[in-house]
């Protein structure tokens, strides 16, 4: 019956004592939340759905950040339907503006090999001026190109965490590009971080684990970071070998020896970058197993051709199908099973995962053969989850998702006009993406991101994300949001301390009272 | 005697004269502040070796002149060594009275040639053939061992906590380029920090606002100091004043980092965009001890950059990325007025890869010998720093 009564147009349901209350600007949504409210306290529904304190808590979990509309999609399907719509997204359709800023971005309309081939000429060019002066000048204007770039692929992220329907693919794209990171200030990385996100990461971020490291070991921006494209057979780099299991698979105490990061080593050799359209000139002998596509080069005459045990076992694939073999054993090796299981149980669950979660999560992992949607449906299903909603079990943001989160809070539904203020304060609170120097990736747990330094900048971001920023909104800037009103009575006052409320109260405008509420400790709980 | 043994001999003759004499008892209350010069600068022309011949024909655009050719002429430390002119006014003098020494052919073991990787290792502070934790810098782990009367609250002077400062020990920043934007009253820091008051957060939150507020004050102390007596009031020379206004009295480990020393292309010479970079921060540098009065005598101030640059000049009137460095030691009761450490004598055969100034003082054992002398670190304690690591008796202190 519900479900129906959704549908009606707003106003004929609407309680008329309570739209009086309403701001004009926020009305839509406020009145949709309200809606819905009324709805959920009807005695028909379905056995798998949220009460209102569940449904916040799943949303704000598992998104960038509840906010009135996503709370209502949730509540409207109900948790299953919800979290299937979220495991396997369907709609990833951003609002109309949002999408155009996009589209119009180099990044967007240019493809990849193509800027990195306009680049490669425009810095050739550069050198060669003599006139110091000109040089100077056209150095300058290449790095700018190349900050541009990175700062496009900053921006489109940053659009799409804060509107996208399809939030836990977003998160989820966000948490593989930090496990397989690279940093945007290496050599042109610049321009290849937008094609990272776009080619190897999200398309397989809720897909299988596989799929996805082969996609990143094929990538330039990887190739690039970890110096494999230097990575040749007598010239032997381990870079990437180490790492690639180290960080990307098996982790550090994974059972491998130095021994078989050397064979990683050399059945990575060959595997590099081209820039150039044309193939590169190798002995005829060699030529069939030359693989150029876009910029992914495996040069046979730079490959290791010797045999190779890894592992303990004999590697029986040749040229890049070796590759894919040594992949196919990292990939569905136990180690890597934990190893991923607890760095999601970590970013999900808690700073220390409940070791039998992490189990669970990782025999999930290993029976789906790296699923990691079915994977995260194991995580999201278990009792140590649900009881991680609790407010008193909450994790804390980190401070991409702090200010995603006050972003979408407060402006969910207006479309950000000006990426450049958000992105900025991300970098100031110390993660902006791409931007994490060491391969590790940022940390996940609390202790890096709750010093007094980190907390007094967040609360003035609270500010001005609550007052709102005149530039991230160009010329006219909208009246500032109401967050307080039933939305915020039904869904968050009840995670509220007594402290919380008692700063609430003291606000002396809707201003300050966003302030406080973006400031308060709940808010920065996950 | 090889030349490199004479020298390392002469440098640490004071050591064993002095040095016990003048920190035999570490004194309570040591200040460090660590400047960073990110971007590798060209320590060649900032500790210019007037005594090398090959110098002068792998610099023909670049190099400074022997001392007393003229105004734009290196100014003479010793035999070997001359200051650059853009220095005259804020370091030579420090160097004359013993208050400032340099560390040539010092830096790390990485040869990746690469900034942040570079960056990375010395920030670490953790030997490269082993596992890194990239969670723990050597500045938080020296904050770690220091206890009781030494016990030493740190400090980033950055927009973010920096590598060497990241580590178990809570470590506060300021960035006084955004200091003052997006401000909260009084009232409303109240209000906030009552919000936190019974959480874990408690206080870090009021400390939060106690460090932005001092930061604050600081900053327009400085500024009207500043003013005040016709000194810049832009850039690292202020930057340098309002870092000594808080360490002065709040924090006695701090760390700050200067930008823009990448220098491939026109980098001048005597004059020109080094020269000024140099100026500006050797003003910063003269300010800092100015600024810290009484507590000079127990600060050290050392200045370091991920590497060196090549020796010859490149064809753009610039240099590229190289290998050794140079750190400057300052304060005011260090054994200065002396360039320390291993030495040897520059020429095409004992460049390293024939292009760079080789390491002979790594980094580590430079710190560790600092460190050890300044606090009186036990072995033990001395090792939790800088892991397996032997501290070089530079005899800087």
């Amino acid at each position: 019956m519900w479900r129906a009564l959704a549908a009606l147009p707003h106003k004929m349901t609407l309680p008329r004592q309570r739209t009086a209350r309403l701001g004009t600007v926020f009305t839509a949504v406020l009145a949709s939340a309200v809606l819905l409210a009324a709805c959920v306290s009807q005695p028909s529904i379905a056995h798998d759905d949220f009460g209102p304190e569940a449904s916040y808590a799943w949303v704000n979990r598992l998104t960038w950040g509840a906010n009135p509309a996503s709370v209502a999609a949730a509540t409207r399907l109900g948790r299953s339907s919800w979290l299937a719509q979220q495991l396997h997204p369907t709609n990833t359709t951003l609002p109309t503006a949002v999408q155009a800023q996009i589209d119009a971005m180099r990044i967007s309309t240019v493809p990849t090999p193509v800027l990195l081939r306009e680049l490669a000429a425009s810095n050739q060019a550069a050198n060669a001026l003599t006139d110091d002066t000109a040089k100077q000048a056209a150095r300058q204007a290449y790095q700018r190109d190349l900050n541009e770039l990175a700062r496009q692929a900053q921006a489109r992220a940053l659009l799409r965490a804060v509107y996208s329907p399809a939030q836990l693919q977003e998160q989820m794209s966000w948490f593989w590009l930090n496990h397989f990171s690279v940093f945007q200030g290496k050599r042109d990385i610049r321009a290849l971080v937008a094609d990272y996100e776009e080619q190897a990461i999200r398309p397989h971020a809720l897909g299988r684990f596989r799929d996805l490291l082969g996609a990143v070991v094929r990538h330039p921006a990887m190739l690039r970071y970890l110096d494999n494209d230097q990575n040749a057979v007598g010239k032997i780099n381990e870079n990437y070998a180490r790492e690639l299991m180290e960080l990307h698979t098996l982790g550090v105490d994974g059972g491998y020896q130095q021994a078989d990061v050397q064979t990683l080593a050399r059945v990575l050799t060959g595997l590099g970058v081209r820039v150039q359209e044309d193939d590169a000139k190798i002995r005829p002998a060699l030529q069939a197993r030359y693989v150029h596509t876009g910029l992914f080069e495996f040069n046979p005459a730079r490959h290791d051709a010797t045999p190779k045990t890894l592992l303990g076992e004999p590697l029986r694939a040749q040229g890049l199908a070796e590759v894919d073999e040594a992949l196919d054993r990292l990939a569905r090796h136990p180690s890597t099973a934990r190893f991923i299981a607890r760095k999601l149980a970590t970013f999900f669950v808690s700073d220390e995962p409940p070791p039998a979660l992490v189990d669970r999560v990782a025999q999930a992992f290993l029976r789906t053969d790296g699923d990691i949607a079915k994977t995260l449906k194991v995580l999201v299903d278990s009792p140590e989850f649900s009881a991680s909603l609790a407010p008193a079990n909450n994790g804390f943001k980190d401070p991409m998702h702090y200010m995603v989160s006050g972003m979408r809070l407060a402006y969910g539904e207006r479309p950000l006009e000006n990426t450049a203020p958000v992105l900025g304060w991300i970098r100031r609170l110390g993660q902006p993406r791409f931007g994490h120097v060491a391969p590790d990736g940022y940390p996940l747990v609390a202790s890096a991101w709750n010093g007094s330094g980190q907390l007094a900048t967040r609360f003035e971001i609270a500010r001005v994300i609550g007052t709102t920023d005149r530039g991230l909104f160009g010329a006219a800037p909208p009246a500032p949001p109401i967050l307080s009103g039933p939305w915020f009575n039904q869904y968050l006052a009840p995670r509220l301390s007594p402290a919380t409320r008692d700063a609430l109260a003291q606000a002396k405008t809707a201003q300050e009272w966003n302030t406080f509420l973006l400031s308060s400790p709940e808010f920065m709980a996950r | 005697m090889k030349r490199r043994d004479l020298l390392a001999a002469l440098a640490a003759t004071p050591l064993l004269t002095l040095g016990g004499r003048l920190y035999a008892a570490p004194q309570a209350g040591a200040k460090l502040l660590v400047v960073f010069l990110r971007g590798a600068y060209d320590a060649t022309n900032l500790l210019v070796p007037v005594g090398s011949n090959f110098y002068y024909e792998s610099r023909p655009n670049l190099a400074i002149a022997r001392p007393g050719e003229g105004p734009a002429s290196a100014l003479a430390l010793n035999a070997d060594w001359g200051l650059h002119p853009a220095l005259a006014r804020s370091m030579l003098p420090l160097y004359q009275a013993g208050q400032l020494a340099f560390v040539p052919f010092a830096g790390t073991d990485d040869l990746s040639r690469s900034h942040f990787e570079t960056q990375d290792s010395v920030e670490l502070g953790q030997a490269l053939d082993t596992h890194r934790d990239y969670q723990s810098g050597f500045l938080n782990r020296l904050v770690n061992v220091l206890s009781g009367p030494q016990a030493a609250r740190p400090v980033a002077f950055t927009e973010q906590v920096p590598l060497s400062l990241r580590g178990t020990a809570q470590v506060p920043n300021i960035a006084f380029n955004t200091l003052g934007k997006g401000g909260l009253d009084a009232r409303q820091s109240k209000v906030i920090a009552a919000m936190y008051k019974q959480t874990a957060l408690g206080r870090q939150v009021e400390e939060g606002f106690a460090v932005k507020g001092d930061a604050q004050r600081a900053a327009a102390e400085a500024l009207d100091a500043a003013s005040g007596r016709a000194i810049s009031t832009k850039g690292f020379a202020l930057e340098a004043r309002r870092i000594a206004l808080l360490m002065k009295d709040r924090f006695d480990v701090g760390f700050v980092d200067i930008g823009g020393w990448d220098t491939h292309v026109g980098q001048g010479a005597a004059s020109g965009y080094l020269a000024d970079r140099f100026t500006e921060l050797g003003d910063g540098l003269a300010g800092f001890g100015e600024e810290m009065g009484d507590a000079w005598p127990r600060t050290v101030v050392v200045v370091i950059s991920e590497f060196g640059r090549t020796f010859r000049e490149n064809g753009n009137r610039g240099t590229d990325h190289g290998h050794g460095t140079v750190y400057w030691v300052l304060g005011g009761a260090i054994q200065g007025g002396r360039i320390l450490g291993e030495q040897q004598k520059l020429d095409a055969s004992t460049l390293f890869q024939n292009r760079d100034y080789p390491v002979l003082n790594e980094y580590r054992h430079v710190f560790a010998g600092l460190f050890s002398q300044m606090y009186g670190l036990s072995a033990r304690q001395l090792d939790q720093v800088f892991a397996g690591v032997v501290s070089s008796k530079l005899g800087i202190i």
